[in-house]
């Protein structure tokens, strides 16, 4: 019989107001419940056998003293009279971050040993007042709690004085103990093959274990390689190894396969990798890259001594399941991407981008034609995902400076959250070169950081199959950033400058089953016993702990005489660390489970027998729409609108609660000017005892996939670097990294608009010579569901391309912000206006005034990049000769919010002629203003240098167009000099921040 | 006297070692950042050292309440040690975290002696939500705290979820009437926040940003000095660049932050 109880439970309780009530009753009320006062509780169930006075000690831990007291094995009465308590706890196996903490603290106190899973478990309670009825209760616990992660209990004010409280039930896995190994018969009909690679192997009760995302071409080749070169069947854990391995998430399929005749090599090799082969060769020695696409990381040279890496993920699978756990899981896996750099860079920022449903819709959509299968709406995603980044950033200690938001109402089904991690490497460290690590045959294999569970099986598999009802929620886990910061520490501060350890990579997708095969490519095999990995709790079959995904773990390659040097370090810094195994040389991958071989794989075969796929693709002739309407009468009105649009408007909300000063690097903010407005690019200072600074960009144009991909590429590509030249970077000393997340990818059409804009990125990263260093690909973000009405819907997103940028800058004292400055400075806008305001934001905003839906229009921007690289070095002289006292890249809503985002952040009004405005042909006022045409700044300049200024830009086009007044009045004069907009500061701030600020 | 030596705290998720130590570099001390593990095991070290420093993070990730955690490990491990440390005429700085640690532990501002308990707390903001910006403190010039000698007002930024400052009423009388609250919440115009977000971004009592002990050589802030000593950390520097060029005035390359750890050092000049 197995103990589900508790032995003790302690509440702590405010004893006066609880601040966190308030703030959850405020949350309610806002979106409509008549939630009157909420007070909390957190709950410690303490499964230990204490004794009276040492559970008493045990809750004076865990209280302060001074606002808090606590209650043990008695319930918390609250002073006012509440209609309904509902506690929030976890369910089992999902991880207990504070449970940990509290269990770390007893042992200290009592110095004793408690067991890691079984003695704590942490609970919250809500006692809400003001909810009428247990159908409110139960509305309210929904947003509460997350079903897949979560368990909740509601009980009335009666049920819980009747029952003493809530009880004292816990969490503990209780799994029946199955660590045999199971024989998979491939020597089956050809139907039943193709139901092992789609639905998964079958468990003796014949219930499919999950996805192995294999499709009949790889089955076929898996059992011709088992039946024919080994003469046997696999094991289970052989063949979820194999689809781990050549999961789309790993071996990214796709971008690997032949595309049509002209691209045999696929769109990887062909675009991506042999653009930045032909920078690098063409650059010559002021070649920037030190170490592109081959590790968790891509880095560039930041100066004689040090390299900066960059990796961008995505994490849209399980953020789309658990907001918080799927964007909190991603920062702090993206983070070991740059622990797993070379020998370990340390990481010194972090990008977000987020791509989201609008906020405001509320019409439900459902997995199943069940109404408990409905998706979390717009709003929380939203607010999970915010928190999650929030959660793992800022704990973690590593700032956040740099990130976008974006919404379309086609990310409803599948919301795109984009992590990145910028990283600091010394170029050699303990007399070695830090980027060429390499496991040598005999080096041990050590794993360190946290323990095994189920979480995150048939993760990497998942990401290969649409969102749809077979999703296993195992795909969702949660992050532990201080475990990892614990481990990160032991890594780049001590380890790796001690020589320690030959090579490390991170245990992401696949878990240990990618990470050790990873490695052994650099030594030709290895031997692991299974048995060994330390676990979370019994009952893992050997598969199960082979693939797990469980988070915060790195593998390193450890040379046998200083095995017990590494080991001992990680554990005096709280790290766990255990020798799994060993590399070798022999050509094998070989897995033991308490001695027996249960894994016995040819390593080319499991790396390279992966067949490669021959996709075509087929020409898609979008419905393009021809925009015909008038120019609008109140100028004024629309402005307004524009820069209150969910697209153009201020997310200081999000700024401000991610920690950017952290390690003391912030140079430009997030937020510029005192007025402080959303800038699209940050400037970072990696080493205090240096001037030279990092910059970090972006750009993203989904909306311009309707028309033309290729130009949608071309601008994600001139944006990020645009906006890096805007603040004070170099052309020649910056990098790019690509991460496409498409659609419906076995589909012919939407592999041509994949195939067109991979060539933009060929065709631009070598017209501008900056290499693309790092990319990752998501490939299958569709929702097929159903609508509010149970009708069958399926929403793909707009093939979206995030193009990150990463440079050096100089001199940081030089860098530039986008306020501005001075009465009387002169205004001048770079670049060439045309009327490109096809699938703009102006066209969306008057589309959904006049018809309700946005309009698309035909002419997306072009990118001429030699006259805009002719630009973009002008700019850069400019600005480092100190000309400039204010500067902005313009990008999404065009000249118009370029404007407004300069006073607003001034705090100081301007006055424009847009007849001044150089444009390609004469264009209407509203196309002047609004057309998103690439290639162009809004700078100011001191007057006293209008004539040294205008020197550097001879033979380029440049337009003064007004000057900075010297109160917050903001004037537009039309072409013909007619007032156009006259507002003011005050009002244009206003319209900024009222939309997402709420939040 | 000789240099001082600086010891910095660092491991379970402290994480502001690195740039509160080079902090006290560029202001003369010689400076070691050391495990608390590994200070526990070499109690001695403390012997060496003549400031000790509390930096800011986020130890043991803020479960079951900020500081609390990383305290009870000072407590049951080293807390003789740390009063043995304070009786020889030293300094001990809390920053952010750090502030709340020496909180939970009782050296600021130990009204009743170093007994190990909590006097105030720093409770959620009243935002409830984690707050990174800059702020403008005004010094209380009646303090005898020795990281503030000489200085009027500063800016420097914030980055805390729980920095809400509070006293039972009784416990404040006595913090205002001894002259130990050392740094308030001002507005840019010099009056004061008034508990008004975002000028007073948590929601402090009394404004209250940063205290310290009888003595005046503990202190606890919540706002981050290390992250504002250099011009170009400032949210307004590339304006006032642009203003002092105008001017015709030398950049400087330090800012306000910087004054905190000079006086510290000179305490032992």
């Amino acid at each position: 019989m197995v103990e589900n109880k508790s032995k003790h439970r302690i509440e702590v309780f405010y004893k006066e107001e609880d601040p966190r009530g308030y703030a959850v009753a405020e949350k309610f009320k806002k979106i409509g419940f008549n939630v009157n006062k909420v007070q909390l509780t957190d709950n410690y169930l303490i499964n230990i056998d204490f004794t009276p006075e040492e559970i008493q000690e045990a809750g004076a831990l865990l209280i302060q003293p001074v606002t808090q007291s606590f209650t043990v094995d008695s319930p918390y009465i609250p002073e006012f009279k509440f209609d309904y308590c509902i506690e929030v706890g976890f369910l089992p196996g999902v991880t207990d971050n504070v449970a940990h903490t509290v269990r770390e603290s007893l042992e200290d106190k009592f110095k004793k040993t408690f067991d890691k899973e079984k003695s704590v478990f942490y609970t919250i309670s809500y006692f809400f007042a003001g909810i009428a009825n247990y159908d409110e209760a139960q509305q309210i616990a929904r947003e509460l709690y997350n079903p897949l992660i979560q368990r909740i209990k509601i009980l009335s004010h009666d049920e819980y004085l009747k029952n003493a409280g809530m009880g004292y039930d816990i969490p503990v896995v209780h799994l029946s103990s199955k660590n045999t190994i199971k024989k998979v018969d491939l020597n089956v009909p050809e139907e039943e093959l193709q139901q092992i690679g789609r639905e998964g192997i079958k468990d003796d009760d014949g219930t499919p274990r999950g996805p192995l995302a294999l499709d009949m071409l790889s089955m076929q080749v898996i059992r011709s390689y088992f039946l024919e070169k080994e003469r046997r069947n696999p094991t289970d854990i052989e063949l979820e190894s194999i689809a781990q391995t050549w999961s789309e998430h790993c071996k990214h399929t796709i971008f690997a396969a032949a595309l049509d005749d002209d691209v045999p090599e696929g769109i990887f090799k062909a675009y991506i990798r042999e653009a930045t082969i032909r920078i690098c060769r063409e650059k010559g020695d002021k070649n920037i890259c030190e170490s592109v696409f081959t590790d968790n990381s891509g880095g560039i040279t930041f100066d004689e001594n040090w390299i900066i890496s960059d990796k961008v993920e995505t994490h849209n699978s399980p953020s789309a399941l658990d907001p918080f756990g799927g964007a909190i899981t991603g920062i702090v896996g993206v983070n070991r991407d740059s622990i797993g750099f070379g020998l370990g860079a340390k990481p010194i920022a972090n990008r977000y981008g987020f791509c989201f449903a609008y906020p405001e819709d509320d019409k439900p959509l459902y997995r199943d034609r069940d109404p408990q299968s409905r998706l979390l709406s717009p709003r929380r995603i939203m607010e999970g995902v915010i928190q999650g980044v929030n959660a793992g950033g800022n704990t973690s200690g590593i700032p956040t400076p740099q990130g976008f938001i974006y919404f379309d109402e086609r990310y409803k089904g599948k919301p795109l959250v984009f992590v990145g991690t910028v990283g600091l490497l010394p170029k050699v460290s303990a007399g070695r070169s830090s980027v060429n690590k390499k496991a040598m045959p005999g080096d041990l294999i050590v794993v360190a950081g946290g323990r095994v569970g189920k979480d995150g099986i048939h993760g990497a598999t998942f990401s290969s199959e649409a969102l749809s009802s077979g999703s296993p929620a195992t795909a969702v886990q949660i992050g532990d950033p201080i475990t990892q910061k614990k481990l990160s520490d032991a890594v780049v501060k001590e380890a790796r400058d001690a020589g320690l350890y030959n090579s490390i990579t991170d245990n992401g997708a696949g878990g240990i089953s990618c990470s050790v095969a990873e490695m052994a490519k650099e030594c030709g095999g290895f031997e692991v016993d299974l048995e060994k990995v330390p676990l979370k709790y019994p009952g893992l079959s050997p598969w199960e702990i082979w693939i797990s995904e469980s988070q915060e773990r790195m593998t390193f390659s450890v040379p046998e005489d200083k095995v017990e040097s590494f080991i001992s370090l990680l554990n005096k810094r709280g790290v766990e660390a255990t020798i799994i195994g060993k590399f070798t040389n022999s050509g094998r991958g070989i897995v033991r489970y308490n001695g027996e071989v249960i894994y016995d794989l040819d390593m080319n075969f499991l790396h390279d027998g992966l067949p490669k796929k021959q996709l075509k693709t087929e020409k898609f002739d979008c419905a393009i729409e021809k925009v015909n309407f008038h120019e609008p009468s109140d100028q004024k009105e629309i402005f307004l609108k524009m820069i209150s649009s969910h697209n153009l408007c201020s997310f200081e909300f999000i700024s401000t609660q991610y920690d950017h000063e952290v390690q003391g690097n912030s140079v430009t903010k997030p937020l510029q000017g005192r007025g402080k407005v959303n800038s699209n690019v940050t400037v970072i200072r990696p080493l205090l005892d240096s001037w030279k600074g990092v910059v970090l960009s972006q750009g993203l144009y989904p909306s311009y996939s309707d028309v033309d991909t290729y130009r949608m590429a071309a601008c994600s590509i001139d944006t990020a670097i645009r906006n890096c030249i805007s603040a004070g970077g170099s052309l020649d000393h910056l990098a790019i990294l690509d991460n496409f997340c498409w659609c419906d990818s076995n589909n012919a059409h939407r592999l041509w608009q994949l195939k067109n804009a991979a060539k933009a990125c060929y065709d631009y990263a070598v017209a501008y010579g900056t290499p693309f260093i790092s990319g990752k690909d998501s490939m299958f973000n569709d929702f097929k569901g159903y609508d509010e009405n149970f009708n069958k819907v399926e929403i793909s997103i707009p093939p979206t391309l995030l193009i990150s940028s990463i440079g050096v800058v100089n001199d940081i004292r030089k860098a530039q912000t986008i306020d501005f400055k001075f009465a009387g400075d002169l205004i001048y806008l770079i670049g060439i206006t045309s009327d490109e305001t096809g699938c703009s934001q102006y066209n969306a905003l008057m589309g959904n005034l006049i018809k309700g839906k946005a309009f698309t229009g035909e002419n997306v921007p072009e990118v001429d990049a030699l006259l805009f690289k002719k630009i973009y070095y002008a700019t850069e002289k400019a600005i480092s000769d100190e000309l400039i006292s204010s500067s902005i890249s313009l990008e999404k809503g065009g000249l118009a919010i370029a404007l407004a985002k300069s006073a607003i952040a001034g705090i100081v009004g301007c006055e424009i002629r847009l007849k001044d405005v150089q444009t390609k042909n004469v264009l209407r006022n509203d196309i002047i203003l609004y057309s998103e045409s690439q290639g162009r700044l809004l700078v100011s300049v001191n007057p006293s240098l209008k004539d040294k200024f205008e020197g550097y830009f001879k033979d380029l086009p440049i337009s003064l167009i007004g000057t900075v007044r010297d109160d917050s009045e903001f004037i537009i004069y039309g072409q013909k000099d007619e007032l156009l907009i006259h507002s003011n500061v005050d009002e244009l701030n206003l319209n900024y921040r009222k939309t997402l600020n709420i939040y | 006297m000789a240099i001082p030596l600086t010891l910095l705290l660092t491991g379970y998720g402290i994480n502001c070692e690195e740039e509160t130590a080079f902090a006290f570099q560029k202001s003369g001390s010689r400076t070691k950042i050391i495990h608390i593990n590994d200070l526990i095991e070499d109690r001695k070290l403390l012997n060496e050292a003549q400031i000790l420093v509390f930096p800011g993070g986020f130890s043991y990730g803020d479960d079951t309440g900020s500081g609390k955690a990383l305290a009870n490990r000072i407590k049951n491990n080293l807390f003789d040690e740390i009063i043995n440390f304070v009786a020889r005429d030293t300094l001990i700085l809390g920053i952010c975290n750090g502030f709340q640690v020496i909180t939970n532990l009782g050296l600021v501002p130990a009204l009743c002696g170093f007994t190990g308990m909590a006097e105030v707390a720093l409770e959620h903001n009243k935002t409830f939500r984690y707050q990174c910006r800059w702020v403008d403190l005004e010094i209380n010039s009646k303090s005898q705290c020795i990281f503030t000698k000489g200085i009027n007002r500063i800016h420097i930024p914030v980055a805390h979820g729980e920095g809400n400052f509070f006293a039972t009423p009784k416990v404040l009388q006595q913090l205002e009437e001894l002259n130990l609250v050392t740094m308030r919440y001002i507005k840019p115009s010099g009056e004061p926040a008034n508990q008004e977000f975002p000028f007073n971004p948590n929601g402090s009592v009394n404004d209250i940003a940063s205290i310290c002990d009888k003595t005046g050589r503990i202190m606890g802030m919540m706002p981050h000095p290390e992250r504002g000593m250099f011009f170009t950390q400032r949210d307004d520097w590339t304006y006032l660049k642009e203003k002092y060029k105008r001017e015709g005035k030398e950049l400087p390359e330090y800012s306000d932050g910087i004054a905190i750890f000079k006086n510290a050092v000179e305490y032992f000049l």
